[in-house]
């Protein structure tokens, strides 16, 4: 039997006076899952989190918590909170009378405020602050607070505007860990929208790609990432070299492409065979290229082809290579394993780089793709 | 109670309602003043008795328009020459005192600029007496030692420049500060390191940065001159100020001549108020 | 060297600074002080005393107009950060852009303008041949004309209009400041439009609320043209007892000590409304 979705979101439509903000969104968030949307800047999510919260009125459509419709619901009357993209920490509170604003706005007795917002705080690992003020606080703490504020309220759904963006490189990647960890010690569902794949990729149970108002794609992180559904999602999650160019023949799901360079490429079309003659793209990953020094090596690979160090980006376990076509001038950007005999690669030498057609996915271009 | 938070439509039309009424509120004494200027009548009160413009160019009684009014046109000018002088002594000691309360740290700094501050809080009509008082025994001090007239500490013209100089710096001060704390040192640095000297560099790169408050503080000093009534009406001697002189007329029953003066003194001054306001706008 | 002629650049700024307090600020009101406790006991005769103050608390007419002034000016305080803080919030929360700017400058104008131009702008309304009374009669609710000048709600319908915008101003600066997303948090824990008013978004303008009340305090307080012109004769305002004395009477020494009184009345509440909101003069002040 299945448990009904916590949050479900159906043809969610919101229109402003000269644009569609969100174009015919559905999707199902199950009950204890991390689900968060991924998009640039502009896509729609901002407005998407806003409806879902109740600061935003959709245009059309349905959207259901725990199998309630939330249409006509204000947002102090919905089981969610938010944690906003700049926490919106009150400053004019201490920090007990800002984790226990909700639980007053209730009704709820002083002594049993006390008790449960000492509880909360100790839940996100903050025992014992509750007479500190806000800026007496590391950006790490407030964030805690700021979920242990929206916690306390035994919400059905956490709604998070993208609250690591004001963090330091350092401390988000500590957060990352630490909000799933949380998530997890809730069991809650969480809705998390930012348009940083990397936050998406570790801490999602699904990911929805949001792109011009719409679902591109949702899937699981390793879904998104080795099967994009169009070349939208192939260039938005994870890095990837693109070409571009002419469908020049088609054999099953290998497509073989000639680049505006002159340069032949093959490489499997999962979502929609492009017909001879068509233009398409071609994404591959930089990790999936291989590199080999004995040019002898790589004539079983279409893809092959001698390729000069035009820089090599060392960056330790994340080093990589930029290599050039000397034919086309075209450039392609290599995962460099600090292994063997790649290690002391210098610029201007010569190797032979290639992948197999099947770990590069081609899609034709223009709007042919978006359908599917 | 923000747009994005839902509202019942009774209640935002209530408040909507509310904020159009205040506006009325605000502008009904203005628009009445304005219109009246033209009735074509010795009072300033209805009946509406026609249209005409004789309030302004009229020159037969009782009909005399305000550029025939000798003793109107007199207290412009006596307006005009105390505002000049005002806001030209504020700014250039509010400048002063900009410098001194953004650039330097000294002893006694807070305790200056809470009495910097007191202006504000001192009613007008209270600094207008104190010179007056103070003023006057100077005067007389001085004329028993010496034997001499010291008519300029003896209410007038200086006096009132005096004190509407006493609390118009303030504003003035405030107005600069806030600009000058604006500023980045590291433009001036950057000056003195290409070769200008200490002076050349607040004259080419600073002064120019504190332009748009200077002239903005300028403005609200003029401004704020021309309509001072509490401290002027304890200063002022034989020749009055424009406010003086209309609070005369108003007091001995009023043709509608005041109204004409007053439209001018609107239009003028909401102009002047938008020009600065426009002018720091296209600055920054 | 570079230091000395630091310091005399410190000096040369310090010295119109100390000028203008010295002979403009501090010293008259010495002065204003001295006048104030001495009596006049023959031509140019005067001796050291509290006698003039003596008079203001014996003379019932003084002390009341002084009270009457203190009250007066309290409820203008009042009735003005209640009318003026929805129009703040209006502009500052509800409003955006080019609306916002308009409707602020709306406010802004009228205070561009003479006190006396708005006062007489009043008298034209209210008074007996004014507009009022004659839109009254022609709607047929008055049967004659009636004179809505020379009371104490004109005088106060003025003293509001004069001083609103210098409630508005900081109000409209201080919740301008107000994040709107902790008033979409505040609703987004459940908090109901008053909760969030008592509990965000007073305290977030507390400093401008201050602000705007001694302001607002003050300028009714050591207001002069509005309640002699709107009051009449017989409005009983303070100053107006202070100009007698001053200009007509000639008695300076009672007339100083009226302003002293004044004065101190005016620090008291600035200190009063300072501390019981945990504020600094130059916080609320200097803005």
């Amino acid at each position: 039997m299945a448990p009904t979705a916590d949050l479900v979101c159906r043809d969610l439509t919101k229109d402003f006076d000269d644009f569609r903000a969100v174009d015919h969104v559905s999707f199902e968030v199950p009950q204890g899952s991390f689900f968060s949307i991924l998009g640039p800047s502009g896509c729609g999510k901002t407005t998407l989190l806003r409806m879902i919260a109740g600061f935003q009125f959709p245009s059309s459509g349905d959207l259901l918590i725990k199998g309630n419709s939330m249409i006509g619901v204000g947002p102090n009357k919905r089981p969610v909170s938010m944690v906003f993209q700049h926490l919106a920490l009150f400053p004019m509170m201490n920090i007990g009378r800002n984790v226990g604003f909700g639980l007053r706005q209730r009704g709820v007795s002083s002594s049993e405020i006390k008790a449960r917002v000492g509880r909360v705080l100790e839940r996100v690992g903050l025992p014992g602050i509750e007479d500190r003020q806000v800026d007496q606080l590391s950006g790490g703490q407030k964030q805690r607070v700021a979920i242990a504020r929206c916690m306390v309220l035994e919400p059905d759904v956490l709604l998070l505007d993208e609250p690591l963006g004001a963090l330091d490189l350092k401390l988000r990647e500590h957060m990352k860990i630490e909000l799933k960890t949380l998530q997890a010690e809730f069991n809650t569902t969480f809705v998390y929208i930012t348009h940083d794949q990397s936050e998406a990729l570790v801490m999602s149970d699904n990911i929805a790609v949001m792109n011009k108002g719409k679902f591109d794609q949702i899937g699981t992180a390793k879904e998104l990432y080795y099967e994009p559904a169009n070349a939208f999602v192939a260039g938005f999650v994870g890095d990837a070299n693109r070409f571009e160019g002419k469908v020049t023949a088609v054999n099953g799901q290998i497509v073989s492409l000639v680049t505006g360079g002159g340069v032949e490429l093959h490489a499997q079309a999962t979502a929609g065979v492009p017909a001879i003659g068509q233009r398409a793209q071609i994404f591959v990953r930089p990790e999936a290229i291989a590199l080999s020094k004995d040019p002898s090596q790589g004539s079983e690979s279409p893809n092959a082809s001698k390729r000069i160090v035009d820089s090599v980006l060392f960056n330790g376990a994340n080093s990589m290579v930029i290599l050039r076509d000397p034919k086309s001038g075209e450039t392609i950007q290599v995962t460099l394993p600090q292994t063997g005999d790649l290690l002391g690669l210098t610029k201007g030498e010569t190797v032979l780089a290639g992948w197999h057609p099947t770990q590069a996915r081609c899609f034709a271009s223009g709007g042919a793709v978006d359908g599917i | 109670m923000i747009p994005t938070v839902p509202q019942s439509s009774a209640l935002k039309w209530s408040y909507r309602a509310y904020v159009s009424l205040f506006f009325v509120y605000l502008a009904l004494p203005l628009t009445v003043v304005c219109a009246f200027a033209f009735n074509n009548s010795v009072f300033p009160s209805l009946p509406w008795e026609g249209f005409t413009m004789a309030w302004f160019f009229g020159t037969e009684a009782p009909f005399i328009g305000v550029f025939h009014e000798r003793s109107i046109l007199r207290a412009i000018g006596t307006s005009a020459f105390v505002a000049i002088w005002v806001s030209g002594l504020s700014l250039a000691v509010g400048t002063c005192n900009a410098f001194l309360f953004v650039r330097h740290d000294f002893r006694g700094k807070g305790f200056l600029y809470i009495l910097m501050l007191l202006p504000l809080i001192i009613p007008g009509v209270i600094l207008g007496i104190s010179i007056l008082v103070f003023a006057s025994s100077v005067a007389n001090t001085l004329e028993d030692a010496t034997g001499l007239w010291f008519d300029g500490l003896r209410p007038g013209l200086i006096l009132v420049i005096l004190g509407q100089f006493s609390f118009i710096t303030t504003f003035a001060t405030l107005v600069i500060s806030a600009r000058l704390q604006k500023f980045d040192l590291s433009l001036e640095e950057a000056a003195l390191n290409l070769g200008a000297t200490k002076w050349g560099a607040v004259r080419q790169i600073t002064l120019p940065f504190l332009l748009p408050a200077i002239v903005g503080a300028g403005v609200v000093s003029i401004l704020m001159s021309f309509e001072n009534f509490n401290t002027t009406l304890m200063l002022v001697g034989s020749d009055s100020p424009l406010t003086i002189t209309m609070f005369d007329k108003l007091k001995h029953g009023s043709t509608p001549v005041l109204n004409a003066v007053s439209l001018l003194l609107i239009v003028v001054s909401a102009a002047l108020g938008l020009l600065s306001l426009i002018f720091q706008k296209s600055k920054e | 060297m570079v230091s000395d002629r630091s310091k005399l650049g410190f000096y040369l700024l310090l010295s119109p600074l100390l000028l203008w307090l010295v002979t403009l600020i501090i010293l008259p009101h010495i002065g204003l002080f001295f006048v104030s406790i001495s009596e006049k006991i023959g031509v140019r005769e005067y001796e050291t005393g509290l006698g003039n103050y003596a008079v203001f608390f014996n003379e019932p007419l003084y002390w009341r107009t002084f009270a009457r002034t203190a009250f007066m000016s309290i409820s203008t305080t009042v009735l003005t950060l209640v009318l003026g803080f929805p129009i703040a919030y209006y502009i500052a929360k509800l409003t955006r852009g080019r609306t916002k700017t308009t409707l602020f400058l709306m406010c802004l104008i009228p205070f561009w303008v003479s006190e006396l131009v708005r006062t007489f702008g009043w008298m034209i309304l209210l008074r007996e041949t004014g507009v009022l009374s004659n839109v009254l009669q022609y709607t047929g609710l008055i049967s004659g004309p009636v004179e809505f000048l020379y009371n104490d709600a004109a005088i106060m319908v003025g003293l509001v209009y004069t001083s609103i915008l210098f409630m508005i101003v900081p109000l409209v600066t201080t919740l301008d400041s107000l994040d709107d997303s902790l008033i979409e948090a505040g609703y987004d824990l459940g908090g109901s439009g008053i909760s969030i008013l008592r509990e965000i978004v007073i305290p977030h303008a507390m400093p401008g609320i201050v602000s705007g009340c001694i302001v607002v305090f003050m300028l009714s307080l050591g207001n002069y043209l509005t309640p002699i012109l709107l009051g009449g004769k017989d409005s009983l305002w303070f100053t107006g007892l202070i100009y007698t004395q001053f200009i007509t009477r000639f008695n300076w020494e009672l007339g100083s000590a009226f302003g002293f009184l004044l004065l101190g009345l005016s620090s008291a509440v600035v200190f009063l409304g300072l501390k019981l909101s945990r504020q600094s003069l130059s916080n609320t002040m200097g803005r």
